[in-house]
């Protein structure tokens, strides 16, 4: 999806990558979190709205109308790029990625630096809850003053956090050598990964998706909206 | 003065932590809460300083309900002892730790310098004056968490679990501090399951249970009461567990100081 994306500058297209992917939040179950992603995401995409409005405008490559749609096409290509990464991380435990980078033969100090990163960072925004608490509970002010003295004053938050992350990391790093992590290179894995019809189909289905992508874009001429739609927008 | 009125608090989890919980702390007053983990405790004494709003009900301190104020603001009379100081710790020296609240308040240079060697003193830290907290033990950095806050000299400290990972002469050292402290008119409001500690000191217990409070009174009077302990799922001192055994030999049965059964026993055993 994120290739095909990146494939396509038109409106349509895009419109259609991003709806071909919402029956996947739903059957995924996730769409809670997946509205808030992208609740965060809406920012980032109004600000590109907004600098290839502006920017277009000045270097006039594109008429009015059409720039309106450029505009919003670029948008709607980093929301559906948003929407992909969105699903693919809600959906797959840490746990299975960690495990399908190790079958696929990556050094396993690696894939765990990986997997106990992502794990780790529920941990990591808890204790920040609780620093936060703990500072304003000193009288720091997190939500009042300008930019600069608002970043100023998250360094009290900053600091401890990152002390604590260090101080957890050499624990863990004792905790696990004391259960002789790493005493052989051979590690044995209470579930394994199997490759199942389904995956095989999944992948074969990809591909062929990705093809068909290409194509439309090199040999299918798609209308734009506003050729489509003469006055849509003004 | 803390007014605690029929207060409901749900987590975002869904966890019901308080369930209509009603207390008033006078000014001067010495409060232990207690129960055991789970219980709401650590719940309850956020809502102090602000730091939780309730979902229902209101939290008074000194006639302003807590929702209308920030923490920030309420942090000047309320002053909150983390139980971990290695969640508020990040300076560079233990006199900057200490300066920080200050700072925050706006005190001036010249008063900041002199609450700082006042509260070095007051904790016996003057000697890590300069020294980065990172580099003090756990004692310590607990000292100078507990000096943090007192520099600013707030009317109510709140201590939450003060006593956990510390040795016994740390305790002794820390409970005739908390006991000065109140005698010096500030309002302390200790949350422990320590029930040891709170043995020692005998203030007002407020035991919570499930997010209600069971029991609110002199320390004496709650900790022998076994129907109320076993309820809260707290276990008695160890010299009230000695007593209640006791009572077939005539020997009273609410007693909590080891001082005081000593002279029951010495008496008893005179043939008295």
């Amino acid at each position: 999806m994120f290739v095909v994306a990146v494939l396509f500058n038109e409106f349509i297209p895009l419109a259609v990558l991003f709806l071909l992917q919402l029956p996947f939040v739903f059957v995924a179950g996730v769409k809670r979190e997946f509205l808030r992603s992208l609740r965060g995401a809406a920012f980032f995409a109004t600000i590109i709205f907004v600098f290839n409005f502006v920017f277009g405008y000045f270097y006039q490559t594109y008429g009015g109308e059409s720039l309106l749609e450029y505009s919003l096409t670029m948008s709607l290509r980093f929301l559906v790029l948003v929407e992909s990464f969105s699903i693919f991380f809600l959906t797959t435990s840490p746990d299975h990625l960690g495990l399908a980078l190790e079958q696929s033969r990556v050094p396993y100090e690696f894939t765990f630096a990986f997997t106990t990163a992502v794990r780790f960072v529920p941990v990591l925004a808890e204790e920040a809850q609780t620093i936060m608490d703990a500072q304003k509970a000193r009288g720091l002010e997190l939500e009042r003053g300008n930019f600069l003295k608002r970043v100023r004053n998250y360094i009290p938050i900053l600091i401890p956090l990152i002390v604590s992350a260090i101080r957890r990391s050499l624990e863990l790093a004792e905790t696990m050598e004391s259960r002789a992590w790493g005493a052989s290179p051979k590690r044995t894995n209470l579930y394994v990964l199997k490759m199942k019809l389904g995956d095989l189909v999944l992948v074969a289905l990809t591909v062929a998706f990705l093809a068909l992508g290409v194509y439309v874009r090199y040999f299918v001429s798609i209308p734009s909206l506003t050729q489509l739609i003469p006055g849509f927008f003004f | 003065m803390i007014e605690v009125k029929d207060v409901r608090f749900t987590y975002p989890t869904g966890v019901e932590a308080l369930k209509g919980v009603s207390l008033t702390i006078g000014d001067g007053e010495f409060v232990a809460i207690m129960g055991q983990n789970g219980a709401g405790k650590t719940t309850l004494v956020k809502h102090f300083n602000g730091l939780l709003k309730p979902a229902k009900g209101v939290v008074l301190v000194d006639g302003v309900s807590t929702k209308d104020v920030s923490v920030a603001k309420l942090a000047r009379t309320v002053g909150f002892v983390f139980q971990n100081p290695d969640h508020q710790l990040f300076s560079e020296t233990v006199e900057e730790e200490i300066a920080f609240g200050l700072r925050n308040f706006g005190f001036d240079a010249a008063t900041i310098e002199k609450r700082v060697t006042w509260a070095l003193n007051l904790l016996d830290l003057e000697e890590y004056r300069k020294t980065s907290p990172f580099m003090l033990s756990g004692g310590e950095r607990k000292r100078v968490a507990l000096a943090s806050v007192l520099a600013w000299d707030p009317k109510i400290v709140i201590l939450d679990e003060p006593t956990i990972g510390q040795d016994h002469r740390q305790k002794e050292n820390l409970r005739q501090f908390i006991v000065h402290l109140n005698s010096q008119g500030k309002t302390v409001v200790v949350v422990t399951h320590d029930v040891e500690f709170v043995a020692e000191c005998s203030p007002r217990v407020v035991l919570m249970t499930g997010g209600e409070i069971v029991a609110d009174g002199e320390a004496k009077k709650i900790l022998t009461d076994t129907a109320l302990t076993l309820r809260a799922s707290i276990v008695p001192p160890q010299v009230t567990r000695i007593f209640l055994g006791l009572k077939d030999f005539g020997l009273p049965s609410d007693v909590i100081d080891v001082s005081e059964a000593k002279r029951l026993l010495v008496d008893y055993l005179r043939g008295g």
